[in-house]
Formats: structure tokens, sequence, C-alpha cells
């Protein structure tokens, strides 16, 4: 174990001193005026050797300057093998475990990157030994693992803003999934290979790839990227209140908090999933059928009960509101005007989400308010939406006054048609009328 | 009692020195109306003019709220049935009569035609009715965009389509008929202002036409009762039938407030161009078994595409029906027609039963 | 005596029908007038509110630095009188689930409350879950009026 060690940091330094020499590039990347590694690879039409050229055209890196002797060393003003130079720091196709010195000359340096993109950080190789991948490579020569070529493919490396990226928000579960995903690859470390297939089930997947909402979580966002790992178990929290703050704050100041620390549960996890976070439903809560509260809580204890309130308080609520909006709309589609009780409904939809959220505190205390002022809302609507459809009588009022109306000069106008053909047969008889 | 006589008197003598009412007074006591079996369908013509009439007053009266673009449309219609006293009256009575109108409309051209009062010297009255019966079909087409909701925006879509199926002049007539080729606002638009000035106007002359004839021709009566013997007797127009005519009319108004307060015209979402098509797209009514016809016919006949042969079939039979006054050699030489008789019932089933299936057909058969 | 006995229930029968016709006719015109002459006035809000609406209130009810909530048609709005003295109006339904928005003086931004996200005084989505900035509309103090419009 010891001579491994020492083996591997030997490599480093080795590894190390041949950077420093070959040296970070010089200034803005000048590329030279010939560059005959691309000629020639180019000519050749090896289905190894080419393909890299071709791809060369894409890369960030190509497009800032810099040319292939700057990451492979040798001389590119030389045509032919010569070029391919050990004395001028040719390092031909880096292993993995040499790969990482070789980016991180550059990316570790902020004197160099600043001149390229002054806001680009310069910490990921020091993340990467922090990382799952970085330790295993480092320390246990684990050369299965990804390094910087496996997500960012050596040749067509492009920033993440760039849709066709490798690292881009919406392929970066691609990317990660193309070891993790598969289980013939990640045999040997045991761990679950259907975390992609989970994510792409998940309610932050579908707001990505269907509402194109490039801020929903990927895995680098939960996991860290360069110093990917799985989250402790204390921290899950803290990782999704990022974006859930609210829910985070809630859950905080809640009893659940201490004593999932406790248990081992995996804060948020433990209810909502890690990778198959589905869209909550108000079906999660209480202890019934589907419920997840019901995973730990019989129905007579103490957090059943409150579990069982919690969700009655939320459905009361959303059921009024449902009820309010379906009068208002018959009062609406009969005619009447609603327009205002309508708008004023539209408010509940906010103490809905907040109750909602306030669930997360697990205190009737703090749902309780949030529902009943919703609820006073919805009554008022309710109220306005019985007195529209009353209204309806008016006119049915004025229908029935009307029709009345007309019937009456139809059966005075029937009198009269009846009057005058009696005149008329009358006349023919010789009598006379006053 | 007796001030009021005199007053009306001396104010009648004024008007009948100016306007000479009297001769208009001696021509309507003139006016008499056979009275026969028959004489019930008689009342058919002057119930469609007074439901024309409340189409008119009710249409000038939306005409104040209404807002003809397509971002205005819909909400000065929703705003009229909202907020606007009683503009959901005008608006329920101006979509109810509108289908009456059209329907009583239909019930007078059979009547006239199973009384054959078409024939010499009536032929004209025949032709101005047919020129009458397309100017309401076009009213109720161009009128039913207006309110610019989804399903009446989908409707003037397919209805449009199908004139574009008339060969050679198909695209042309298209794109006149939309004021473009999809539509847009510019649709609505150009059917504002038919509706509103086109077709009043010609409505103006052809019925000026129709009831001056009327007036000149006298009643028809039809020649079956002429020959048991002609009709039992005449009932003066002023004041009999028109009382009676004002009794029908009545309870046509009363039926129009009913349909008015019990169902209310209808408003939908607003038209989104962009929104796919919604399932089952249906014309009005009386186009509905031209409609289902339509897709009942094959793709091809005859190398002729099914739709083009469609159309141009309805074209002929209603050319046919204008024509028949000349076409009908028989009636005109005083002879049973027969054939007549059994073609107009044979599109009345026609028409009822594919007007039945199209309403019951689910949409994806 | 006895010939006239048949002539009054005959008169009167037709005086009634006389009646009958003129009451009933004067109570169809009404019934015809009435709902017409109700419609040709003007109802209180005079437009239909599809492009701009006048505010319920006069700019000197709201201070600077403070926001109101007001009706757009059917949608909530809210106004924002800048420190500075200028009006902003945005759409008050947070893009995200559609809560209704506030105006936090402390923060001089929007705020709503169901899920922490925050606005920018030009509507812009700075912090939090909402994906995407409010829409703008377009205000106009006129004298005493405050005219909210959707912008071209």
């Amino acid at each position: 174990m010891r001579r491994r060690r020492a083996g591997s940091v030997a490599a480093s330094i080795v590894a190390i001193g041949l950077a420093g020499v070959c040296g970070p590039p010089v200034l803005r990347g000048q590329a030279p005026a010939e560059d005959n590694c691309r000629v020639c690879h180019a000519a050749l039409g090896d289905p190894r050797l080419t393909p890299p050229v071709e791809a060369f055209a894409t890369d960030v890196h190509s497009a800032r300057g810099l040319g292939c002797a700057d990451c492979h060393g040798g001389d590119p003003s030389v045509a032919g093998m010569e070029g391919m130079d050990p004395r001028k720091g040719f390092v031909g196709r880096p292993s993995k475990r040499r790969s990482i010195d070789l980016c991180g000359r550059c990316h570790s340096d902020a004197t160099y990157m600043r001149q390229f993109n002054p806001s680009l950080r310069v910490d990921q190789v020091a993340e990467y030994r922090t990382s799952v991948h970085g330790q295993r490579l480092l320390q246990r020569g684990d050369t299965a693992v990804a390094a910087c070529a496996n997500c960012h493919p050596a040749h067509s490396i492009k920033p993440a803003v760039d849709p066709t990226s490798s690292v881009n928000p919406l392929n970066v579960s691609t990317t990660c999934g193309a070891c993790h995903a598969s289980a013939e690859h990640m045999r040997a470390y045991g761990i679950p290979t259907d975390q992609k297939a989970k994510y792409e089930r998940s309610i932050h997947w579908e707001a990505m790839s269907v509402r194109r909402d490039l801020s929903a979580p990927t895995c680098n966002d939960c996991h860290g990227n360069h110093g990917a790992a799985p989250p402790g178990v204390s921290s899950v929290g803290n990782v999704c209140g990022q974006c859930h703050s609210v829910q985070a704050a809630y859950f905080g100041g809640s009893r659940h908090a201490d004593t999932f620390q406790m248990i081992g549960a995996p804060g948020c996890a433990t209810c909502h999933n890690n990778h198959e976070i589905l869209a909550s439903q108000d079906g999660m809560l209480g202890v019934g059928e589907g419920a997840v509260c019901g995973n730990c809580h019989s129905p007579d204890d103490p957090g059943g009960v409150v579990a069982t309130a919690l969700r009655q308080a939320v459905d009361t609520l959303r059921w009024s509101l449902d009820s309010a909006a379906a009068i208002l709309t018959r009062a609406e589609r009969a005619g009447m005007e609603v327009s205002q009780a309508q708008f004023d409904l539209d408010a509940v939809i906010t103490e809905l989400v907040s109750a909602r959220a306030a669930i997360h505190s697990f205190a009737l205390d703090s749902v309780r308010p949030i529902v009943d002022e919703g609820l006073a809302a919805t009554d008022t609507a309710f109220v306005r939406g019985r007195r529209a459809l009353a209204d309806l009588r008016f006119r049915r009022t004025g229908l029935a006054v009307s029709v009345l109306i007309i019937l009456a000069l139809v059966a005075g106008l029937s009198l009269k048609i009846r009057n005058l053909r009696q005149a008329r047969a009358g006349v023919s008889h010789g009598g006379n009328h006053g | 009692m007796a001030s009021y006589g005199r007053r009306w008197d001396a104010l009648y003598a004024w008007l009948d020195e100016r306007l000479d009412l009297t001769a208009i007074g001696k021509i309507a006591q003139k006016k008499d109306v056979p009275v026969h079996r028959h004489t019930i369908w008689y009342y058919l013509g002057g119930m469609t003019l007074f439901l024309f009439v409340v189409q008119v007053c009710t249409g000038m009266l939306l005409l104040i709220y209404y807002r003809p673009s397509a971002d205005e449309a819909y909400e000065s219609v929703q705003f009229l049935m909202a907020e606007v006293q009683f503009g959901w009256l005008v608006r329920s009575i101006h979509a109810w009569s509108a289908n009456l109108m059209i329907f009583t409309l239909f019930i007078h051209l059979f009547s006239v035609l199973f009384m054959r009062a078409y024939r010499p010297p009536r032929e004209l009255t025949w032709v101005t009715g047919m020129g009458l019966l397309g100017v309401a079909l076009a009213f109720g087409f161009t009128g039913y965009l207006l309110p610019w909701n989804e399903l009446a925006y989908f409707a003037t879509r397919v209805g449009t389509e199908i004139v574009g199926v008339f060969p050679v002049v198909g695209d042309f007539l298209l794109r006149v008929a939309r004021g473009g080729e999809d539509v847009t606002g510019a649709t609505l638009t150009r059917f504002y202002a038919v509706h509103v000035a086109f077709l009043p106007l010609l409505t103006t002359a052809i019925l000026g036409l129709h009831l001056y004839l009327v007036q000149k021709l006298g009643m028809s009566v039809p020649p079956r009762v002429e020959r048991e013997g002609g009709p039992a007797g005449r009932m003066k127009f002023v004041p009999d039938f028109l009382m009676r005519d004002l009794v029908g009319w009545l309870i046509a108004l009363a039926l129009l407030a009913a349909l008015a307060a019990f169902i209310p015209a209808e408003l939908g979402t607003k038209a989104d161009p962009f929104a796919p098509a919604p399932a089952g797209i249906k014309p009005e009514w009386y186009f509905m078994f031209m409609f289902q016809t339509l897709k009942y016919l094959p793709a091809h006949i005859m190398g002729i595409e099914g739709d083009v042969v469609g159309i141009l079939g309805f074209g002929l039979a209603g050319l046919v029906v204008l024509l028949l006054p000349f076409l009908d050699r028989r009636t005109a030489r005083g002879e049973k027609s027969p054939l007549v008789t059994w073609l107009a019932i044979a599109a009345i089933v026609f028409i009822i039963v594919l007007t039945y299936l199209g309403y019951t057909m689910s949409p994806t058969a | 005596m006895a010939e006239n006995q048949s002539a009054p229930p005959v008169a009167s029968r037709r005086r009634f029908v006389d009646w009958l016709l003129g009451t009933s006719v004067g109570g169809l015109v009404a019934a015809v007038v009435y709902p017409a002459a109700r419609y040709v006035v003007p109802p209180a809000s005079a437009e239909s509110a599809a492009s701009s609406v006048t505010l319920p209130f006069s700019p000197d009810d709201v201070e600077p630095n403070t926001g109101r909530i007001f009706k757009f048609g059917s949608q909530p709005g809210i106004l924002v009188r800048l420190a500075s003295g200028e009006f902003r109006a945005f759409s008050a339904k947070c893009t995200h689930l559609g809560c209704i928005v506030q105006y936090r003086a402390d923060l001089s931004q929007i705020w709503c409350a169901c899920h922490n996200g925050h606005f920018d005084l030009n509507g812009h989505n700075v912090e939090g879950p909402p994906p995407a900035p409010l829409p703008d509309f377009e205000v106009n103090v006129r004298g005493d009026q405050i005219v909210v419009s959707r912008g071209a």
C-alpha cells in the first residue's frame, strides 16, 4: 500500500515537473503559423487520429487560438513525426491520471485564465481531488472513474451555455449517465444505475426539458460537478433549501429536523425521494392510501393525528376554492357579472400555495391561520356567487311579466278579431250598434 | 276620449295633405287574402319579416358596444354581456332571432314550393325570395364570426376552406372571403362590413322588390284549391289578417324572450389562431347538412376530388331550386306536378337526416 | 228601455276589449323601451378593460416606496411607486405558481411570499424559483388619474 502510494506520488511529481517544463502556453495562445499536427492528422484518414482534428474546430480552446501542441506538447512547426518530440514536451495521449495535471496546468492558474475569462473558476482540480471520482483515481488508481475528458470530450469542449455542450444543463444527466446508468460499467461499484431513469421521471427534469426552465436542478446542482459526491444525509436539506428556501426554513424549525438527523433519515429525500422527485400532491399528506406520513406514523399516534389534520386543512381549502370557482363560473356562463368576485377569489391561490409550503413545519399552528384566511375569502366568493345566481330570478321574473303582457295583448287581439267577425256578421243581419 | 279623437283626426288631416295617406289607406283597404285550408301558411312570410325587423333593431343596439377588431371584439362582447344593462338580453335575442328567422324562412320556402306559388306570374317573386335566402345565410355566416370566439373562428376557417374548393376560382374566392390567406383580424373587419353595411343595403333592395311584387300580384291560391272550386272567401288584410299576423308575431316575441332568459347566448373562450383546432368543429345548424354530406363523400369520384363534386352538386341543386318556376313546365301549364312534390319531400328528408347525423355522429367517425 | 238592454253589455264588452288592448300595448311598449333605454345608458365602467384601466385611486394615495394591488380586467396587477416618485406597474401574478406578489419596502423589491421569489423594480426575476420576469404595464398619470395600459 505504502509502495503504491509512494509510486503514485513520484509519478505526480514527474508529471507536474514535465508540465512545469512545458509550462502554460504564452500569452493569448499564439498559434504557430503552421499547425502541422492538424494538417497531417487530418490527411491521414485514420479512424482514431482524424476525428479529433475534425472535432477540434468546434472546441472552445480552438476558438481562443490554442492548438494541439498547447496541450499535447511537441513542435507544430515541424512537419512529420519529428514534431512529436519528447524533448519539445510531447506527451502524446496522456493517461487519465496525467490529464488532470495537464488540464490543471492552465485551469488552476488564475493569472493565466484571467486573460481569457476572468469570471471562470480556477479551483476545478482542487475540487476534483475532494470528489469520489478524484479520490478513487488519485488514491486508488481506479482508471474507470471519470476525469476531465470523460465529461468534457477532449477535443470538442464547449462552454455550458452552448446547447450542444456535454455540460449544458439539458445534457448533464446524459453525460453523467454515460457511466452511472450503465450496469456493466458500475458493476464493480455496487451502486444503483437507475438514477438517470428516475431523474427523467422527476418534476425537475420536466421543468427543464418541457418548460425549458434551465434553472431547474440537474445532477451537478445537488452533487456538485467537479467535487461530485452525494450530499451527506444531514446536508440534504441544505442542498434542497438552496431553491426551496421557504420549505427548508419551515422544516428546519420542525420536530422532524432533529428526529430525522437522529435516525439518519435523509431530510427532504425521506418523503420526496432523491432522484425521482415527483410533483408534490396533496395526496402525499396524511396516513391514507399513497400518503408518505403513513410510512412511519400510524393513524392514532400523535404524529398521525397531526398528519390527518394537516391533510384535512389543505383539502378543505382546496375544495372550497374549487366549489367557489365553480359557482362563479356557473353564474358567469348565465351572463351575470362576477369578474370582481373571481378576481378576489384568485388571491386564494396564494393562500393555498403558502399553506402547502407551511406543511413542512408539521405543526397545525403554522398551517391553520393561512387556511383560515383562505377560507374567509372563499366564503365571500361563495356568497357573491349565490347572489349572482339569485339575480337570475330577476330575469325569470322579468320574463314572466313580459310574457304576461304579451299574452294579455294576444287575448285582447283575439277578442277584437272575434268582435270584428261578429260585427260583420251582425251588419249582414241589419243590426245596429252604438 | 272625444278630444283624443279630434286631435288624432286633425293630425291625420295635416299629414294627409302632405303625404296623401288616404291613397295609401285605400290600397291597404283593398288588399285581401284568400281564405282556404292552406291560409295558415300565408303567415310565414310576415313572420320572417318580423324576425328580420327584430334583428335590425337588436343589431343596431349591439353596434353601440361592439368593437370590430381582433384585439377588442371578444372583450367588447364580454363587456356587453356582463356590464351593460340588459346587454345579455339584446345579444341573446339577436342570436335566437337569427336562428328562428332562418327556420321560418325555410318553412316559408317549402310552403311556397308545395303550394306552387312560384308559378307564373310570380316567377320573379320566387327569384327575389331565393336572393333573400342567400342574403339570410350570408348574414348568419358573417355574423357568427363577430364575437371572435374559439368556436366561431374555427367554424369560419372550415367554412371559408370549403369556398376554396371551387375549381379554377376557388383560391381567389377564398382570399377575397378571408381578406388574406388565413382567417385573421382582416377577415373579421371584412365580415363586419358585409354584415352591417353590404347585406343590409342588399336586403333593402331585394326585400323592397319582393314585397312590391307580393303587393302587386296578390296572394297566390294553390292549384289544388283552385281545382276544388276556389277559396271559401277572402279576408281583408287590414285589420283581420294583420291582427292575426300580430298574434303570431307576439307569440314569437314571447318565445324569443323565454329563450333569451333560459338559454342565453354563449361566448366561450377567445379565438387563438395558434391553438390547435378543438375536436368536433361544427358550423351553424343551417349549414350542417351540407357539411355532413361533404364528410361522407369519398376522396375522389371519377377522378375529381370528392369535395369539389359535393360543392358543385349543391351549387347545381341551388340553381335548380332558383330556376324552378322556369323548369316546372307542368305547373305553368296548370297540370299536376307530383315530381316536384316528391323531390321537395326527398330534399326535406335529406336535410333533416343529415342535420341529425351531423349532431349525433362523433367527430372522429 | 227594453231595446237598449242588449246595447250596454255589448258596448261594455267592446270597451273592455279596447281597454285591454290599449293597456297591454302600453305595457308591451314599456317592456321593450325600458330595457332598451337602460341598455343605451353607458354602465359605470365605461370601457371594456381589454387594454387599459383607470385605477380607482389617485396618485396622491400612493406613497413613495410602496406598492398596491389593482385589478386589470380579470388579472391582478401591482402598482409600485419608487422612492423617486416614479410609477411602475407589473402583473401581480408570480411567474412561479401564480401567487399574488407584494411590495417589500425594506428590500425595494417585489416579493412573493409563497416560495421567496424576488423581482427587481424592472420586474426581472432576481432570486428564488420564479423562472420568468413579471410582465410590465405602461403607467400614465393624467392629473388626478392613474391609467394603466398594456404596452404596445
